[in-house]
């Protein structure tokens, strides 16, 4: 038995006995054995190297074509993709995660990721109630705070939380559970292979009981002490793969929940950021500060480098201060453009398709589609507490990466990283919009600029105008057909570039020597795409490619949930429709013939039953079905769209509404399932974003602006627009691996809503979302000067 | 400065504070009532919904001038006390459901659910595909489909 303190990528895991070697699942997650830590304290603390049990997957190889499919080759994806990537990227550090037991028996574990809404904090207790036999009320997960020794161990992405911790946390949670048992056989002076633990309490048959809590004091230890701990087998599961409700459901109903706006730190009084008409223009001087100051609850004006800040009482006055600076600005970075410009660049940095020699008679099926930006923000927006004091900041705001976050807080400022304290807190939504720092970064500035601690906060307006968006991208897709065989793929993705500078790429530096597949000699970009992207078709020749135009700094963009496969699924299940057109053959037929993996035909089988595919429709309505394969799992949808001219021209104020999906179904395999409750939120959280991304969602850019200003102007799906009956069916997996979910349900949302638009209409659409062009029409653009609108003072006339 | 005296949640409250403050910045930065969230400060998202007198508003829309001293403001926080128990039966179908993801919104989607809810019934009705179609909420999360299930199960309590 070896430890995993010194392993390193390359090594195998070892094993106990031959039989747990034939037992374990790839890379070591069949392992029951583990070591952690006992650590010293006046009360039961344990740990886990966070890396515990985290091994890429063994290459995979490819499966066997049946029939008329052409196999292709492994796309590097399958053999090692973003979720191996980022388990690996924590190999290196040899850091801690501690659970403590107090007196009252209460486990207590501070999770170094970030909750936004994606449940971990739930799935994390449920893991932890899981080995500790603890009632699930019995276990608190925070959030931890920055930890620098983490190293790139802490970012939330990539729906990677559960695939990474599940082994390290389970570890510490059976070691605490050990140590209480040992103690517990000395106050009821049993042998510990008679205990029973159940629900907090320890008992010896005929001989009483301890609680965990009393036990807990016993079992703490004067000194560290490295202990050998056995964890559950999956068929002693009682709590991991239950539904279980949210643990902070309770709080969220009754308005406890705490969010970084939310927070009593003392005198950080509200603050907001006057910014700039256009895209990343920048402030050149203020012509009435001191007429800014001089107005009601005023306290504070200062210059940042992103826009002028204003503290005042209220964040209202705040509001008010805004509109009325006058500022001097710097051009921005896109002043003149607008959407066609940036198509156009688009259109002449894509790569050729380069379809190998093919059989003389083979046909050629082309298509090409258009993704515009999208605003990635959150409801709630940038924001975050700042107080700075003696040349030492603490900043609390919602993170996913903090350890970036300090990093760039210290830079900005000009002090230490030792003397930046970055506090995690629970996050109003994130979508890949937490991140980047943006705000914590701005807070920082304003409260060092100010000497006081601000609390600062977006106005909605300078989400979609100045905030990070989904960069926009084109799909060219030309596939070759020869019979009843599908030749070659080949697609090329184009996109403004997307900023992944939050940590990711400085995992890619920081392992591009040991990276397999050669990827360390491509861009982060490129090698993002290449470890999310699988087609999952035999295809004979299959390539999917991507280039960015290199202008990081001309857009805010960031990763939006799912990054890039979106708009790259939605590309190739319309081209999969071409192709099933060509060959005569239905939809999912098709799909089942030229499927790789079991998995994913499995997925699409189920839905294929639960939406009764293939029933009649009335005109102008359609089913469409689509698959995707990521997060080591697969998801297929099949949605029901009514496009007739009744429900498309409903007339709602200040909406558009548009075709709309009246059934959703989603089947999803996501590996091992903590919380089946959990993931089905998440599918349907998936199926909203696919929804939006597919028919309403989407930013204009006109004369160097995005003219949206609020949900009135961009077009996330509403009620109005929600399907009437949505139904997500969980596999049943026998995988002991856990897959993502926070991303896993969008893509093959939104292109099922495309497939079913385009069967409805009669219309392949290919620019999106598909209303993109009449959208502008259905709102008034708010002014870019002043930069955000006034508040209304009308309420009082539309209550109901 | 003025004072501005009116009920919340029970209870009379005065602050002193210009006439033309929206009550949501009264209610979250003076008052330290943080339920009612900030979504876009100009009644489109309704993250803010409470209760004016037992019908919804959005208080980033009103100025606190512009209430009376007989107004009661009630926000997420006071909705239990509304049926004289620990939950309103909304809240008890939002647990049921398991409703909230991020949960930035949900104490606007509840207000804003009681409200509908309250309005249908005095219509001598129940609620339709069409009411839960007229909820404006915003939810980015897209937790919508729970939501409607929610409204449907908590309004047979109420």
């Amino acid at each position: 038995m070896t430890t995993d303190q010194h392993r390193t990528p390359t090594d195998g895991v070892e094993f106990e006995d031959e039989q747990e070697a034939v037992d374990a699942a790839p890379g070591g997650l069949g392992r029951r054995h583990f070591v952690g830590y006992v650590v010293a304290g006046s009360t039961l603390a344990v740990a886990a190297d966070l890396t515990t049990g985290a091994m890429p997957a063994d290459a995979a190889t490819p499966a066997a074509g049946s029939g008329t499919p052409i196999p292709s080759a492994p796309q590097i994806a399958e053999a090692y993709d973003l979720e191996d990537l980022q388990t690996q990227a924590a190999l290196p550090t040899s850091q801690l995660i501690t659970i403590e037991v107090d007196k009252d028996g209460v486990a207590h574990f501070a999770l170094p990721r970030m909750e936004v809404g994606q449940g971990i904090t739930t799935s994390t207790a449920m893991i932890i109630a899981e080995e500790l036999d603890l009632p699930l009320s019995k276990v608190q997960v925070s959030l931890a705070p920055a930890r620098p020794e983490l190293l790139f161990n802490q970012l939330t992405g990539g729906s990677n939380t559960t695939v990474s911790t599940y082994t390290p946390v389970r570890v510490a949670a059976a070691l605490a559970k050990k140590r209480l048992l040992d103690a517990a056989a000395i106050l009821l002076g049993g042998q510990v292979a008679l205990l029973k633990s159940k629900e907090g309490i320890i008992s010896l048959p005929g001989g009483g009981s301890v609680t965990y809590g009393e036990a807990a004091a016993k079992a703490a230890s004067p000194s560290t002490e490295k202990v050998d701990v056995t964890l559950k087998k999956p068929s002693e599961h009682k709590v991991i793969g239950t539904p279980r409700n949210r643990v902070d459901a309770l709080d969220a109903v009754t308005g406890k929940k705490q969010f970084s706006m939310d927070l009593a730190v003392k005198d950080a009084l509200p603050t907001m950021i006057c910014r700039p008409p256009t895209v990343n223009g920048k402030p050149k001087s203020i012509k009435n500060r001191a007429a800014v100051l001089a107005m009601p609850g005023v306290t504070h004006v200062a210059t940042l480098p992103t826009g002028v800040a204003v503290r005042a009482r209220t964040f209202g006055q705040c509001i008010d201060a805004v509109r009325a600076l006058q500022v001097v600005w710097n051009r921005g970075t896109v002043e003149g453009m607008d959407d066609e410009a940036v198509l156009k660049q688009l259109r002449a940095a894509q790569l050729p398709l380069a379809v190998p020699k093919v059989p003389i008679l083979a046909k050629t099926v082309e298509a090409s589609f258009e993704f515009m930006f999208r605003s990635g923000a959150a409801l709630e927006p940038n924001c975050a507490v700042a107080d700075y004091k003696d040349g030492k900041i603490t900043v609390w705001a919602g993170l996913k990466s903090p350890l970036v976050a300090q990093a760039n807080i210290a830079d900005a400022l000009g002090i230490p990283q030792t003397n930046v304290t970055v506090n995690v807190i629970t996050g109003g939504g994130s979508f890949g919009h937490k991140l980047f720092s943006d705000g914590a970064i701005e807070a920082a500035r304003a409260a060092k600029a100010f000497g006081k601690p601000v609390k600062l906060m977006w106005h909605r307006c300078d989400e979609p105008r100045q905030g990070r968006s989904h960069p926009m991208s084109t799909s060219r897709i030309r596939a070759t057909v020869l019979g009843n065989s599908i030749l070659t793929f080949e697609q090329r993705h184009t996109g403004v570039s997307t900023d992944f500078r939050h940590g990711l790429g400085e995992r890619l530096t920081n392992l591009a020597a040991d990276l397999p597949t050669g990827l360390g000699n491509l861009g982060f970009s490129e090698s993002i795409f290449l470890l999310t992207q699988e087609l999952g078709y035999n295809m004979g020749v299959v390539t999917q490619l991507l280039t960015e135009t290199k202008n990081q700094e001309q857009f805010p963009t960031s990763s939006v949930r799912n990054i890039y496969s979106p708009d790259v699924r939605t590309a190739s299940e319309l081209m999969m429709g071409k192709l099933a057109e060509a060959l005569k053959m239905d939809p999912v037929e098709f799909r089942l013939r030229f499927l790789k993996e079991e998995r994913t035909k499995a997925v699409l089988r189920k839905v294929a039953e639960v939406a009764n595919w293939g029933k009649t429709m009335p005109k102008g309505t359609a089913q469409g079905v689509a698959i995707h394969k990521e997060y080591k799992g697969a998801t297929a949808t099949i949605v029901e769209l009514d496009c007739r001219p009744e429900t498309v021209n409903r007339k709602i104020r200040d909406a558009v509404t548009g075709p709309r999906v009246m059934r959703a179904t989603i089947v999803v395999d996501a590996g091992l399932v903590i919380n089946p409750r959990g993931l089905e939120a998440q599918m349907m959280g998936g199926v909203s974003d696919g929804i939006a991304q597919a028919l309403t969602s989407s930013s204009h850019l006109r004369n160097g602006s995005f003219l949206e200003g609020s949900w009135d102007n961009f077009f996330y799906t509403r009620q109005w627009n929600a399907p009437l009956d949505f139904q997500c069916v969980v596999m049943k997996s026998d995988s002991e691996q856990p897959g993502g979910a926070g991303e896993a349900g969008v893509a093959s949302s939104m292109a099922a809503t495309a497939a079913a638009y385009w069967k409805a209409t009669g219309t392949m659409p290919t620019r999106f979302p598909i209303l993109h062009d009449q959208t502008p029409d259905a709102f008034e653009v708010k002014p870019f000067s002043p930069p955000i609108p006034e508040s209304p003072t009308d309420g009082l006339q539309y209550t109901y | 400065m003025p004072k501005h005296t009116f009920k919340l949640n029970g209870e009379t409250v005065t602050v002193d504070v210009e006439d033309d403050v929206r009550v949501l910045w009264v209610l979250r930065d003076i008052l330290g009532v943080t339920g009612p969230k900030y979504g876009c400060g100009i009644n489109v998202c309704k993250a803010c919904t409470s209760h004016i007198n037992g019908k919804a508003f959005n208080p980033c829309s009103v100025q606190v001038k512009d209430l009376k001293e007989t107004d009661e403001v009630t926000t997420i926080e006071g909705l239990p006390d509304t049926v004289g128990k620990e939950l309103h039966p909304m809240q008890q179908a939002w647990l049921d459901r398991d409703v909230a993801q991020c949960g930035y919104c949900q104490p606007g989607q509840i207000m804003a659910a009681v409200a509908l809810v309250k309005k249908v019934k005095a219509e001598g009705r129940a609620i339709t595909n069409a009411d839960l179609d007229s909820i404006r909420n915003v939810c980015r999360c897209g937790t919508y489909s729970r939501i409607r299930e929610a409204i449907k199960q908590g309004s047979t309590k109420m």
